[in-house]
């Protein structure tokens, strides 16, 4: 495999006619990362990734990898490689076939480039279907032979765009932990367009969220978890309560937000508690507040059973100042 | 409380529970496979009155008898001896049924190639380079004008263009390129084939545009990043993908250039021989098994043609 190298985004920018896609991103990612584009549809994380790949012209901005600026390079002479949503294997070609496409490309003999297809194959432990059509395969036996024909260009960099989510959800876990294991097994870089949330905190050594053709924070799962900067990335992350107070917006996590029986003048916000849904560990909790805030509380099972609210109990809701997290 | 027998009445009001009325709508409906049947049955009944039968009649008369003023009803080979008389006794030279064959697959060939040259780059242009649904639809429409007029009037048109004193002709004396007129624009071999293409191009474009619109956009991408020129792109993606459509369109153009006789006749000034035409002739002599045994000749190779065709594709599969 090819040393991993660091990439680097320089004031990258996307315009398409008249909408700004990505707007002056500029982002560093270390070699050797798992690193998730998390965000909305639209978010500019998938422009954002296709122009690192060679397959978007950049507007504006630079594109560096290890050494070289590689802006204006086609995809092949980056030392990227892609996979694609929908996998984009080409149907009349056999697996092995497939995954030595790119050497067949090359001009390399065709013993040479199946013997090598066919290590790739092992490792994605797809040896047995080697003679197989992409259509007589599995949706996550498709994606496998996908990631095998993206790793034979010995990329440093290895793209992809919502690989997970063609999958049902059971398949999407395991085919998770196969790539986090990939990745980790080979030292390249793994960068991964998602707006499963879930997805980016469980694989992702770096998190990038975006918003608008923007970032709107980075950083590791935790750090983003327990430090959400602005209102779009609380919401966005989800296990969080974005509420108001004394005229500043603040989060407070589900599990941190507590419940307590109404009493005039104590700390808290006064709330109507609308419903409770029993999760086993846990018993979720929704609040209204007198502004109409919904809230929603994680408590877990032991201290809801020691004083059981039902729906349309006032309450008030509280929380720890020192752990609430103050927005932008 | 709501009876269901209320829930009946509101349903289907004046229906009572056991009545003839109510028996009726329990009656089984119709099977989906009659449906089917049903659906496909007028096309078939069509294929079958004036396509299978009268083929039989012409297998069937081609093995009878004639004489100079009528048919004779009794077994007879006479129709094929006539059709091959002299080929055994003149070899190694071709007899003419065999010079008329060479000559319909030289023209079928030549026909063959160009439309799908032309046609398979149109059809590359619609689905690759044209983006927008509606424009694909116009210009494809485009390419239907030559059937906005009739074949006869078409083919009348280009006399004044490619004549001896046509347009081309004169334009190209007055350019000084050529000192006199050239012979061979119109009532030749040339101006067949031109007629041919210009007409049956579009049937090698729709198929092929048809196969092209389904290729993936993102497997010429995967091509891309894997490292594929655009060459190799074509060579190793979109010609394989595009193969059903290109088999289809040449089945088309093939299967209708064997068998003209009117374009062939028409810009070739009578003067070129073809499947055809030795069929139109012998009918027009009243010569009828002679003429069905022809067809049935044209029919056999043909078939044989497209039967090689479809071993490179599996069409049943591409449909």
């Amino acid at each position: 495999m090819a040393l991993p190298a660091a990439l680097e985004l320089v004031a990258v920018t996307k315009r398409y006619d008249t909408t700004l896609a990505v707007d002056a991103v500029n982002l560093k990612i270390p070699a050797g990362t798992y690193c998730c584009l998390l965000g909305p549809s639209g978010c500019g994380k998938t422009s954002t990734l296709r122009m690192i790949a060679g397959h978007e012209a950049v507007s504006a901005g630079d594109i560096i990898l290890g050494a070289q600026n590689v802006t204006d390079l086609p995809p092949a002479d980056r030392g990227t490689a892609m996979m694609f949503q929908s996998y984009a294997l080409f149907p009349h070609l056999s697996v092995i076939d497939n995954v030595a496409f790119a050497l067949k490309m090359r001009g390399i003999d065709k013993p040479t480039r199946h013997k090598r297809a066919g290590e790739l194959l092992e490792l994605v432990a797809m040896s047995q279907y080697a003679g197989r059509l992409p259509a007589q395969l599995s949706g996550g036996q498709q994606q496998r032979v996908a990631l095998a024909r993206a790793l034979i260009t010995e990329p440093q960099i290895l793209l992809l765009d919502e690989p997970l989510s063609a999958l049902d959800p059971f398949l999407r876990v395991r085919m998770r932990g196969e790539l986090k294991r990939l990745q980790r097994e080979l030292g390249i870089s793994f960068i991964q367009v998602t707006h499963g949330q879930e997805e980016a905190m469980a694989l992702a050594d770096h998190i990038v969220v975006m918003n608008h053709g923007k970032i709107e924070q980075q950083g590791t799962a935790r750090e983003i978890f327990h430090h959400p900067r602005t209102e779009f990335v609380a919401r966005f992350i989800g296990g969080h309560n974005v509420l108001s107070d004394a005229g500043q917006l603040i989060a407070v996590r589900a599990d941190q937000l507590g419940i307590v029986p109404f009493t005039d003048g104590a700390f808290g916000a006064p709330a109507l508690l609308t419903q409770t849904e029993y999760q086993g560990s846990y018993v979720a909790v929704s609040l209204t507040l007198d502004d109409g805030t919904a809230l929603f509380s994680h408590v877990p099972e032991a201290t809801f059973d020691v004083n059981p609210f039902r729906p349309g109990d006032r309450v008030l809701a509280t929380w720890d100042p020192a752990k609430a997290q103050r927005l932008q | 409380m709501t009876t269901s027998d209320e829930i009946l009445q509101e349903g289907s009001p004046g229906v009572t529970r056991g009545s003839p009325k109510a028996q009726a709508s329990l009656r089984p409906r119709l099977s989906p496979s009659f449906v089917s049947w049903l659906q496909a049955g007028p096309m078939m009944l069509v294929f079958l009155a004036f396509f299978l039968i009268p083929l039989v009649f012409v297998v069937i008369v081609s093995f009878w008898d004639y004489n100079e003023y009528q048919l004779l009803p009794a077994f007879s080979g006479r129709g094929y001896t006539d059709t091959f008389e002299g080929c055994i006794d003149k070899l190694p030279e071709l007899c003419t049924i065999g010079r008329t064959y060479v000559m319909t697959l030289k023209l079928c060939f030549m026909v063959w190639a160009i439309t799908l040259f032309i046609g398979f780059w149109v059809a590359y242009f619609l689905a690759f380079h044209v983006k927008s649904k509606t424009w694909q639809m116009g210009l494809s429409l485009l390419c239907t004008i030559p059937f906005w007029t009739s074949n006869v009037i078409r083919m009348i048109a280009w006399i004044p263009l490619l004549g001896r004193n046509g347009l081309v002709n004169s334009g190209l004396v007055k350019a000084g390129l050529i000192n006199h007129p050239v012979e061979w624009l119109l009532f030749s071999e040339f101006s067949v084939v031109l007629a041919l293409v210009h007409l049956f191009t579009f049937f090698m474009v729709v198929p092929i545009f048809n196969s092209m619109v389904r290729i993936d956009k993102s497997l010429i991408e995967a091509a891309y990043d894997a490292g594929a020129s655009d060459f190799q792109t074509l060579v190793n993606v979109i010609i394989p993908l595009s193969k059903p459509g290109i088999v289809i369109g040449s089945i088309f153009v093939i299967t209708i250039v064997m068998g003209d006789f009117i374009t062939i006749g028409v810009m070739g000034g009578q003067q070129i021989a073809a499947a055809g035409k030795i069929i139109e002739t012998r009918v027009n002599a009243l010569q009828f098994p002679a003429a069905a045994a022809n067809a049935v000749i044209l029919l056999v190779i043909t078939f044989l043609i497209i039967t090689m065709m479809s071993r490179i594709v599996d069409i049943k599969k591409e449909l």
